[in-house]
């Protein structure tokens, strides 16, 4: 078993107004200088057998036609290293 | 022989059955589909209505997109098959790439739901021949993710193709239901495909079909008029 993070972040010109309403709250809550926020999804996928290059692409292959919409969204695909090393 | 207009249930659809409704009193036969059957039943045109199909989760319409139903209504809808999304359906009309663009939670990030006010930019399409270019009509809205967005490219395409159906009617007062409701890129509420047999529009026409009831007035009458008239002379 692996496990493989999807981050899927909508694109940096597509406004998100949750983001927004998350960066104003941070003063009331002490916290300075943060100009900008943007909200994401994470996707934790739990692979059975060796995560390889094929592997790999076919979870870039489901990011791409159905964990992100790629008219608004950007993903990245990567292998989560530390839970491999607690193993 | 009428035309026979399929209306697609989901798990999590809302308005199937007023859509079934506004079918029937258009003079339509309205025949119910089911999200785990890939047969059309043979209608001549089929309804995506509103609500909240597989609980909106992933992004709204995301799932629905996948399920075998839907594998027909694409298939047949690149073929001709006249596809109306209405909210919900708008959604997974985007989502399955059948029409351009993506819907986004409305800008305010507060669910919405008014009569609002909508000017017709096109009357070539499969749905709204009723109605004429320029007319305004008022019709319900109640949405969460309604924020139509496309980059600059589509957005020009879809302009200068007059694909953009309908649109919000910016000017007036909100509380008479003028205004863009949700932050929709060129206050755009619906728009169509090239062939123009694929519509999708946020807000709802199936809640505007009797004097009785909604916005006391049928401007979403016309919509299932359309259809039927396309299809009966067709």
């Amino acid at each position: 078993m692996a496990r493989v993070v999807v981050d899927v972040m909508l694109k940096p010109e597509i406004l998100d107004p949750q983001g927004q309403a998350v960066q104003r709250a941070l003063p009331r809550l002490g916290f300075e200088g943060i100009s900008d926020v943007r909200q994401g999804k994470r996707f934790e996928l739990e692979v059975e057998g060796p995560v390889d290059e094929a592997a790999l692409g076919r979870i870039r292959d489901l990011a791409e036609s159905f964990l992100a919409n790629t008219v608004i969204e950007d993903f990245t695909v990567r292998v989560d290293e530390v839970a491999e090393a607690a193993k | 022989m009428t035309a026979r207009i399929g209306v697609v249930t989901f798990p999590g659809s809302l308005d199937d059955r007023d859509t079934q409704r506004a079918v029937r009193l258009a003079g339509a036969e309205p025949v119910a589909l089911w999200h785990k059957d890939k047969d059309l039943k043979q209608v001549d045109a089929v309804v995506l209505p509103g609500g909240f199909s597989y609980g909106d989760y992933l992004r709204a319409g995301a799932i629905s997109r996948f399920s075998p139903v839907m594998e027909t209504v694409i298939e047949q809808a690149k073929a001709g098959l006249p596809v109306l999304g209405i909210c919900n359906g708008f959604q997974v009309l985007t989502e399955a790439h059948l029409l351009p663009g993506a819907m986004l939670g409305n800008d305010h990030l507060h669910f919405i739901c008014r009569d609002q006010k909508l000017r017709v930019e096109s009357a070539e399409t499969f749905w709204t021949s009723d109605f004429r270019a320029g007319q305004e009509i008022n019709i319900p809205l109640k949405n969460m993710d309604g924020r139509y967005v496309a980059d600059e490219y589509t957005l020009d395409k879809l302009e200068a193709e007059g694909r953009v159906v309908f649109r919000y009617v910016a000017r007036g007062e909100a509380a008479h239901g003028y205004g863009n409701p949700n932050g929709s890129l060129r206050d755009i509420a619906g728009i169509t495909n090239e062939a123009g047999n694929v519509v999708g529009l946020m807000p709802h026409p199936e809640h505007a079909v009797e004097p009785l009831i909604g916005t006391g007035r049928t401007d979403g009458l016309p919509f299932f008029t359309s259809i039927l008239k396309k299809l009966v002379n067709a």
